[in-house]
């Protein structure tokens, strides 16, 4: 059994989705939760849930927003005092920026974007996509522990763990150290969706969309099934949609449940992206599009008009 | 002011990937080598600031293999001013790549004032390399800029994070900064720029020659293989209008009860 840290962060208050994926993966093996700043009980029981033993607030000045130089100076210091065999995390934003230099200060190896694993006699073992999901690959660590892992998002699914004696609290006092690239401003997107690599539904446009401001077809299907829009590189070069949106090798890696691509041929590097979610839906005035090797439900139409078809047929079965 | 630029070569997007017969690696023989594309908004960003700053020097590095130098001599092209090669294999592990990065830049004699890396490479995507660096050169980083201004020391830059929003860093001195699409538009090589790469300087390093041994890899990789392929789905003709209705109201209902995901 090995002793395991899940670092967890926190979006308006609560422990990202991610972090309760890696606590129930972790069933067997002896695993506390951080997190830095405070915490309210319904989340820590949340955790507990998952088989969290210890939740440790890390408290300290400077710690208010994230900084790289920050949360990884507050974290080493807190790992040191203890004796953890790995550190995991989700591979999120802050994740990918926070982890590798938070492993460097121990010289450990740290094995990211994770979508699998095992902890067979307590040593990690996982699988993670490369060259954008063209082929996959076995994962293992060595050298200095503890070893660090950041994990996709939505790639393990909830599988919750309630453990005995899991759930307790405590403050931790952080020292933030020396901060020398430090946020001065947040500027918000105009989009209050959840990201594309978090989304559980996406409705992505291709070139066929033809122009931004058809993507409207799209941004109302996706606000009838609570999905986030995504776009093909294809669309995103030709100015229809911002590169945030872009899925693909030089774009976003995504798993969602549900995969929606209107107008998108099908390149190699889109494919890539977006080929582990769990169920295609294809629309494509094409027949021989590639996009329809790898859908599970392929209509072959013209995407104007079946789109808003669609939109509202989603409206009638959820009820809208 | 020295500018030092990390690139990696990688296999073009297009690519079609397959694992060796032991699962060791890829197969690399036939394919095509490009500069790793978030390495060229790195590259053109020096150079920005090279025209802003006409003494400023722009060193490129790559730890890699030596068969097939594009990324280097592109760069060279673009208008960077010399290039560093590490000799490696190709699939190193990011603490060894970073720990021979800066192996390379302590041994060009100069003092980096800014490092500048792609955010990501295309083929291991493992987006540890920039960190790893800075926290090893012990110099401040941000990653994933989109946005950059440079006034005296101070440096302005824009990290895109979830959903588009953007962190504004201000950060002084020496720093690690990782490029996203959208930093710039990255320049194409002139022909003259390209005769002139030809002739500036090209030093070569073995890893030893950096200080790195095998007993730098932290990750180690195996079994490489082949996603596992789906099935072929269901395919419904809807050309025509008349049956767009039908068609598309069976699929949503599929959606519920067979596929579950509504």
């Amino acid at each position: 059994m090995a002793n395991v840290l899940v670092f967890t962060e926190l979006h308006d208050g609560h422990v990202k989705p991610v972090t309760l994926e890696i606590l129930g993966k972790l069933a067997g093996q002896s695993a506390d939760v951080a997190v830095i700043g405070d915490i309210g009980a319904d989340q820590i029981a949340t955790l507990a849930k998952f088989g969290a033993q210890n939740v440790h607030k890390l408290k300290g000045a400077n710690l208010d927003k994230y900084s790289p130089e920050g949360y990884a100076n507050a974290l080493a210091e807190f790992i040191k005092s203890k004796s953890y065999d790995y550190v995991f995390g989700g591979a999120t934003s802050l994740g990918k920026d926070l982890l590798p230099r938070l492993a460097t200060k121990f010289d450990a190896g740290l094995a990211s974007d994770v979508v699998n694993f095992t902890m067979d006699g307590g040593t990690f073992a996982g699988t993670r996509p490369l060259f954008a999901g063209k082929c996959l690959a076995k994962v293992e660590l060595t050298g200095p522990k503890p070893h660090f892992v950041s994990i996709r998002p939505n790639a393990l699914g909830m599988t919750e763990n309630p453990t005995a004696g899991a759930g307790a609290a405590a403050d931790v006092a952080a020292n933030a150290g020396e901060i020398r690239a430090a946020i001065k401003e947040i500027i918000k997107a105009a989009s209050t969706k959840v990201d594309l690599t978090e989304a559980n539904i996406i409705v992505s446009g291709g070139r066929a969309m033809k122009n931004a401001e058809n993507f409207k077809i799209l941004d109302d299907m996706a606000n009838v099934i609570g999905a986030t829009v995504g776009a093909s590189r294809a669309a995103v070069d030709s100015g229809f949609a911002p590169h945030a949106m872009q899925v693909g090798q030089t774009g976003k890696t995504v798993a969602p449940s549900l995969y929606i691509a209107c107008g998108i041929s099908g390149a190699i590097q889109h494919l890539a992206g977006m080929r582990t979610s769990k169920v295609i839906v294809a629309i494509n005035t094409d027949p021989d599009a590639p996009i329809f090797t790898k859908a599970d439900y392929g209509i072959v139409g013209d995407l104007f008009q079946i789109v808003p078809i669609m939109t509202e047929e989603f409206k009638k079965l959820l009820g809208k | 002011m020295n500018i030092f630029v990390c690139v990696k070569q990688v296999p073009d997007t297009e690519t079609k990937v397959t694992p060796t017969a032991d699962g060791s690696f890829i197969e690399t023989a036939s394919i095509k080598w490009i500069m790793n594309p978030y390495d060229e908004f790195a590259v053109e960003q020096a150079l920005l600031v090279k025209a802003a700053n006409p003494a400023a020097n722009v060193t490129v590095v790559r730890v890699g293999s030596e068969k097939d130098t594009e990324a280097l001599r592109t760069a060279m092209a673009m208008g960077t001013d010399e290039a560093i090669l590490v000799e490696s294999v190709d699939n190193l592990d990011s603490y060894s790549i970073a720990k021979a990065l800066k192996g390379a830049i302590e041994k060009s004699g100069k003092t980096a004032d800014l490092i500048l890396t792609g955010k990501q490479a295309i083929d291991d995507d493992c987006l540890q390399v920039p960190q790893i660096l800075a926290e090893m050169m012990k110099l401040p980083s941000v990653s994933v800029i989109v946005g950059f201004e440079l006034a005296g020391t101070t440096v302005k830059v824009k990290r895109e994070v979830e959903g588009g929003a953007l962190e504004v860093y201000e950060v002084n001195g020496p720093v690690v900064l990782a490029a996203n699409k959208g930093l710039n538009t990255p320049r194409y090589a002139s022909l003259p720029g390209i005769m002139k790469a030809k002739k500036k300087p090209l030093a070569k390093f073995s890893l030893g020659d950096v200080g790195v041994t095998d007993g730098d890899r932290r990750v180690k990789y195996s079994g490489f293989k082949l996603p596992p392929e789906k099935p072929a789905g269901k395919k419904y003709d809807a050309m025509d209008a008349a049956k767009q209705t039908e068609v598309v109201s069976q699929v949503v209902g599929l959606l519920r009860t067979e596929a579950k995901v509504l």
